[in-house]
C-alpha cells in the first residue's frame, strides 16, 4: 500500500507537506519560547535568499550538500547505508592539503584537477576499507562506516598537531594554502561577479557539484556498472543469479560514493578556508543523508534538497545573528526538518497513503 | 441458477432434500480495488454435504472471493447467505462464527509450538492453559478417529512434513466446529500419495456432512474429488456445472475462454551428442547440510531431462550449482569443457559465456528485478551482451528498448509495454518475460525451473511449447519441476529426486504417477542402496 501513491505525489507531496509539518513545529517552538515565527521566517528567507550575497552563502552550502548527498545515493542504490562521509569528507581535506601544499601551483586551474584527485582518492581509500569488511568479513557498513567517522577525526587531528601544523602555530590547522591554488569565488569570475559584487564563500566548486549531479545520474542510470548497482541494490540475491559480483559492485560504489564526498572538501578546503582545520566537514556529512532521503536517491532531487538545506543553514545562521533568538533554534529547526523529510517520511506516505487508497488500491 | 445435490458419481450420506438450504449462497457479489473490478457480480450456490470446485486463471477473482466469504474484504456489494440465512462477514471471527473454516495455501501455524498448541491457538479459555489443552487432546483424538486426520498432538509443527502441518491447518477449522471448509490450492505442496491421503479425507468429511470448498487449477483434482465445479474469469463467473457432467477440455476452455491444448503434442525426442555430464555432484548450504549428494547425470542434445521430486530436496540446489550462483563438489561437462564449481569462474557470467541459460524457479526473487522496468530486466543478466552496449562506458538503452519490444511481440507478453515495472505484469507475463530473455539467447543447455508455476492454463500451453521447440532445435533442456502432470507431458526423460539424491530414472511413456510417487517419497531403489557411511 506503501509505495502505491500517485508518482507526483511521491515526489512532491511528500517533501512538501513533511517540511511544511516540520516548519509548523518550528514555529510552535518558537511561540513556546516567546519568539516570533514570522520574524524568524522573514530574516531566514531574507538572509539566505534576499540578496545576491545571501545566496552567495546559501550556494556555498548548497555545494557541499550536493557532494555528501550524491555520495550517499550511489551507496544507498547499491543497496549501502554509508553513514562515513564525515569521515569520508575529511580525509578528502586531507588529500587536498596535502595536494595544495606540497606543489607550488601556479595556476588554480592547474591545482583544482590534481587537488580534485587527491580528496577523491583520500575520501575513496576511507570508504574502501568498510566496504572490504562488508563484502569479505561481513562487519555491516553501518557500523564500520560511523566507527571510521570517529578513526579518521582522530586521524585529522594527529595530521595537524604532528604533521601539517607549521612551526609555532598554537591551533591545530595546517598551514595556508598558496595562493597560487585558491579557488575564485562567484564574486572573482568575469560575469559572475556582476551580480555577486561583494565577497562570496561560493566557488567554482559549485559548477563542480552540478557537473557531479549529472555525472552520477549518467553513472546510474546509463551505464553498465550503474546497472549492477541498481540491481545488486535491488536484489542481491538476484544478482547472484546473474552473475553480478557483489565483490565487485560493493567495493565500485563505495569507492564513488567515497570520492564524492572527499570531494566536498574542494568546496570547503580549498574553495573557503584555504587550509586544513579540524572537523572541516562541520556535519555536512550527516547532512548528505537527509539530502539524499529528501531528494529520493535521485541526483536531481539531491540538488533541489541541498538547495534546501543550504537555505536551512544560512537562514539558521542569520538567525543567530541578527535577532534575540538563540542559536541553538537554528539546530532544532534542522533537526525538525530533518525528522520529517528523514525519518518520519513514512509516517506522511502513510496518511497520504489513506487519502490516495479509494481511487488507487492494492489490485487483486 | 440451481445445483443438484445429486452428485451422480458417489453414494453421499443422505443427499438433502430439496427445502434443505445450501451452505453458502452469495448473491450479486462485487468488488473492485481501484479501477480493477475483481469480482463482478457473482452469483453462486453450494449445496450443503458437496464437494464444491472453484477454478479459473491467477487474478480470475477466486482468492477474493474467498477472502470476502472469510471477512478479509468487504464487498462492495451483494449478499451472503449461510445455511439460508443473510449474513454479514465483517471480520474472519465472524466467519468462525458461521462455521465457516479456512484452509491457507500458505499454512498460518506457528512454527516452534506443538500440534495441540496451535490448535487452541486462538481459542484457549480461561487464563490457564491445562484446561484448553485436555480438552483439545480428547476432541483432537475423536477427530483423528473419526477422519484419519491423525497427528501426534505433541509433535512441534516445524518438525511435520507439508501434507502433515495441512492436517493441522484442517484440525484448527474443525476443532471451531467448522460446517464449511474452504481449501485454497491444497495440493500445491503435496506428493501424489499425500494429496490422495488428503481427498480421502475431504471425501470422509463430506461424508459426515460437511461442505468443502476447494479453490485450485488443477483440472485432474476437480474431475477427481468434487462433484460440482465453478468456474471464474476475469472476475465473472461464467459457469457453474455439475462435475460429472463435463471434461477437462471443457473446464480449459471456460477458463480461459479459448480451446486450449492440455497436451503440447511432441514429437520423439532425438538425441545427439552429450550436452551436459554431472558427476558426483556435492552441495553443502552455508550451515553445512549437504543438500546434493552425490548427483550423477547427462543431457544430450535434443532431449528434455524432467527432475520430479517433492519441492526442497535438492533440486534449487541443483539448479543453483549448474547456474553458477552456489558452490559444490563434483565434475560438471557443458559439450566437453569442465565448469568451474567454485572460485572467480563459477559464477552467472561464466555460465552464461559456456552456452547455460537458466530460467529460474523463483522468478520474483531470481529471475526479476521486480522494481526494473520490462526493458532492463530483458537486459538482466545479459547486460554486458554487446549488442546492448553503445561504447566502452554506455549501454544502448534504446537498443535494449527495441529488443525488449520485439520480444514482447514474438512472446506474446502483456501489455506490450517495456517501461512497465516487472512487479505490474502478472505472474505468467512475468514468467514470459524470463523465458523470452533466456530462450532468445539461443543457449546449448537451457535450465529451467518450475516454468509454469503461478502460471495461467493459457501461459503454460505456450510455455510448453517453447520448450519443445527448443529441444526440436537441438538444444539439452533440464527441467525441474514440482507438477508430475508437467514433467509427464514433456520430458523425455524423468530422474526423480529424493533427500538430495536421484532415485532412480523412468520413461516416462511407461512409467505411472504412483511409481513416480513412490519414488518422490523416498522408496525407490537408490534408498535401498547403503547411505554413505552406514555400510
Amino acid at each position: 500500500m506503501m509505495d502505491r501513491l500517485p508518482r507526483w505525489a511521491d515526489v512532491v507531496l511528500v517533501p512538501l507537506i513533511s517540511l511544511l509539518l516540520a516548519a509548523g513545529i518550528s514555529a510552535l517552538t518558537l511561540l513556546a519560547i516567546g519568539a516570533s515565527p514570522m520574524e524568524a521566517l522573514t530574516t531566514m528567507v531574507t538572509g539566505a535568499l534576499g540578496t545576491p550575497y545571501a545566496w552567495g552563502y546559501t550556494l556555498y552550502y548548497t555545494t557541499s550538500f550536493i557532494f555528501t548527498g550524491l555520495s550517499v545515493i550511489v551507496a544507498f542504490h547499491a543497496g549501502l547505508f554509508n553513514i562515513g562521509g564525515e569521515g569520508q569528507a575529511q580525509l578528502g581535506g586531507l588529500g587536498v592539503a596535502l595536494v595544495c601544499l606540497a606543489v607550488p601551483w601556479p595556476h588554480w586551474t592547474l591545482a583544482l584537477p590534481a587537488a580534485m584527485l587527491g580528496a577523491a582518492l583520500f575520501g575513496a581509500a576511507w570508504a574502501a576499507i568498510p566496504a572490504y569488511l562488508q563484502v569479505r568479513r561481513g562487519s555491516h557498513i553501518v557500523i564500520t562506516t560511523i566507527m571510521f567517522n570517529y578513526i579518521g577525526a582522530a586521524l585529522i587531528v594527529y595530521m595537524l598537531v604532528n604533521v601539517l601544523r607549521p612551526k609555532g602555530q598554537m591551533d591545530p590547522a595546517s598551514a595556508h594554502f598558496p595562493p597560487g591554488s585558491n579557488l575564485p569565488t562567484l564574486h572573482e569570475l568575469p560575469g559572475f561577479s556582476l551580480i555577486f559584487t561583494k565577497q562570496v564563500p561560493a566557488n567554482v566548486t559549485l559548477f563542480i557539484a552540478l557537473l557531479a549531479c549529472w555525472l552520477v545520474w549518467v553513472l546510474l542510470w546509463r551505464t553498465r556498472m550503474g546497472y549492477q548497482i541498481r540491481a545488486f541494490g535491488k536484489s542481491d540475491k538476484a544478482a547472484r543469479y546473474a552473475g553480478i559480483s557483489p565483490f565487485k559492485v560493493t567495493m565500485v560504489a563505495m569507492l564513488i560514493s567515497g570520492a564524492l564526498a572527499g570531494l566536498m572538501s574542494i568546496n570547503n578546503v580549498m574553495g573557503e578556508s584555504e587550509r586544513l582545520l579540524q572537523n572541516s566537514s562541520e556535519g555536512a556529512g550527516f547532512i548528505g543523508i537527509a539530502v539524499a532521503l529528501m531528494g529520493r536517491n535521485h541526483p536531481f532531487g539531491v540538488f533541489l534538497a541541498a538547495l534546501l538545506f543550504g537555505f536551512l543553514y544560512q537562514g539558521g545562521a542569520e538567525i543567530g545573528l541578527w535577532t534575540s533568538i538563540p542559536i541553538e533554534l537554528r539546530i532544532v529547526v534542522q533537526g525538525l526538518v530533518i525528522l520529517f523529510t528523514g525519518a518520519l517520511d513514512q509516517m506522511v506516505r502513510m496518511m497520504l497513503g489513506l487519502v490516495f487508497r479509494p481511487r488507487k488500491a492494492e489490485a487483486a | 441458477m440451481s445445483v443438484d445435490t445429486e452428485t451422480g458419481r458417489r453414494a453421499t450420506a443422505a443427499p438433502p432434500s430439496g427445502d434443505v438450504p445450501p451452505a453458502i449462497e452469495l448473491r450479486g457479489i462485487s468488488k473492485a480495488f481501484g479501477s480493477v473490478q475483481a469480482n463482478k457480480d457473482i452469483d453462486i450456490l453450494v449445496a450443503r454435504g458437496t464437494i464444491h470446485g472453484i477454478i479459473g486463471e491467477n487474478g480470475a477473482g477466486k482468492s477474493t472471493l474467498m477472502s470476502i466469504l472469510y471477512g478479509f474484504y468487504k464487498a462492495d456489494k451483494g449478499e451472503i447467505f449461510i445455511g439460508g440465512k443473510l449474513t454479514t462477514i465483517p471480520d474472519s471471527q465472524s466467519a468462525i462464527r458461521a462455521g465457516i473454516g479456512m484452509v491457507f495455501q500458505h499454512f498460518k501455524l506457528v512454527q516452534n509450538f506443538t500440534v495441540l498448541e496451535n490448535v487452541i491457538l486462538g481459542a484457549e479459555e480461561g487464563r490457564l492453559l491445562a484446561p484448553s489443552l485436555a480438552k483439545a487432546r480428547k476432541v483432537l483424538a475423536e477427530l483423528a478417529a473419526e477422519y484419519e486426520l491423525d497427528v501426534d498432538p505433541d509433535a512441534l509443527v516445524q518438525d511435520l512434513s507439508v501434507g502433515l502441518q495441512q492436517r493441522v491447518e484442517i484440525l484448527k477449522a474443525l476443532y471451531r466446529h467448522a460446517d464449511i471448509l474452504i481449501l485454497d490450492e491444497p495440493t500445491g505442496v503435496l506428493t501424489p500419495d499425500e494429496a490422495d491421503h488428503l481427498f480421502r479425507i475431504l471425501q470422509g468429511l463430506k461424508d459426515q456432512g460437511k461442505t468443502i470448498v476447494m479453490i485450485t487449477h488443477k483440472l485432474r483434482e476437480i474431475m477427481e474429488i468434487t462433484d460440482n465445479v465453478s468456474v471464474m474469469r476475469r472476475g465473472t463467473m461464467v459457469a457453474t456445472v455439475k462435475t460429472a457432467e463435463t471434461s477437462p477440455e471443457d473446464l480449459a476452455e471456460l477458463m480461459v475462454g479459448r480451446k486450449v491444448l492440455m497436451h503440447v503434442p511432441k514429437g520423439p525426442a532425438n538425441p545427439g551428442k552429450v550436452v551436459l555430464e554431472v558427476e558426483n555432484l556435492a552441495v553443502r548450504d552455508e550451515h553445512k547440510v549437504e543438500r546434493l549428494r552425490g548427483i550423477s547425470l547427462q543431457i544430450r542434445a535434443g532431449e528434455i531431462l524432467g527432475i520430479a521430486g517433492v519441492a526442497g530436496n535438492g533440486q534449487s540446489e541443483l539448479l543453483a550449482v549448474l547456474g553458477g550462483f552456489a558452490n559444490g563438489t563434483g565434475k560438471i561437462r557443458v559439450n566437453g569443457v569442465e565448469l568451474d564449481l567454485t572460485g572467480r569462474h563459477s559464477d552467472g557470467q561464466s555460465r552464461r559465456a559456456q552456452g547455460i541459460a537458466h530460467v529460474p524457479e523463483d522468478r520474483q526473487s531470481l529471475g526479476l528485478i521486480m522494481d526494473f522496468t520490462a526493458w532492463e530486466n530483458m537486459a538482466f543478466g545479459y547486460h554486458n551482451a554487446p549488442e546492448y552496449q553503445k561504447n566502452w562506458l554506455l549501454m544502448d538503452n534504446d537498443a535494449l528498448r527495441a529488443d525488449t519490444d520485439k520480444k514482447m511481440a514474438t512472446y506474446d507478453i502483456r501489455p506490450p509495454i517495456a517501461t512497465l515495472a516487472a512487479k505490474n505484469f502478472s505472474g505468467g507475463n512475468q514468467q514470459k518475460i524470463v523465458v523470452a530473455r533466456e530462450m532468445e539467447r539461443n543457449p546449448d543447455l537451457l535450465l529451467i525451473g518450475q516454468p509454469t508455476r503461478g502460471v495461467d492454463i493459457g501461459a503454460i500451453e505456450f510455455i510448453h511449447k517453447q520448450i519443445i521447440a527448443l529441444r526440436d532445435a537441438g538444444k539439452a533442456i533440464l527441467l525441474v519441476s514440482v507438477e508430475l502432470d508437467e514433467i509427464m507431458s514433456i520430458a523425455d526423460r524423468i530422474a526423480v529426486m529424493f533427500d538430495g539424491r536421484i532415485m532412480g530414472e523412468r520413461d516416462p511413456a511407461t512409467t505411472n504417477e504412483r511409481e513416480l510417487g513412490l519414488l518422490m517419497a523416498g522408496m525407490g531403489e537408490a534408498s535401498a542402496a547403503p547411505t554413505k557411511g552406514a555400510a
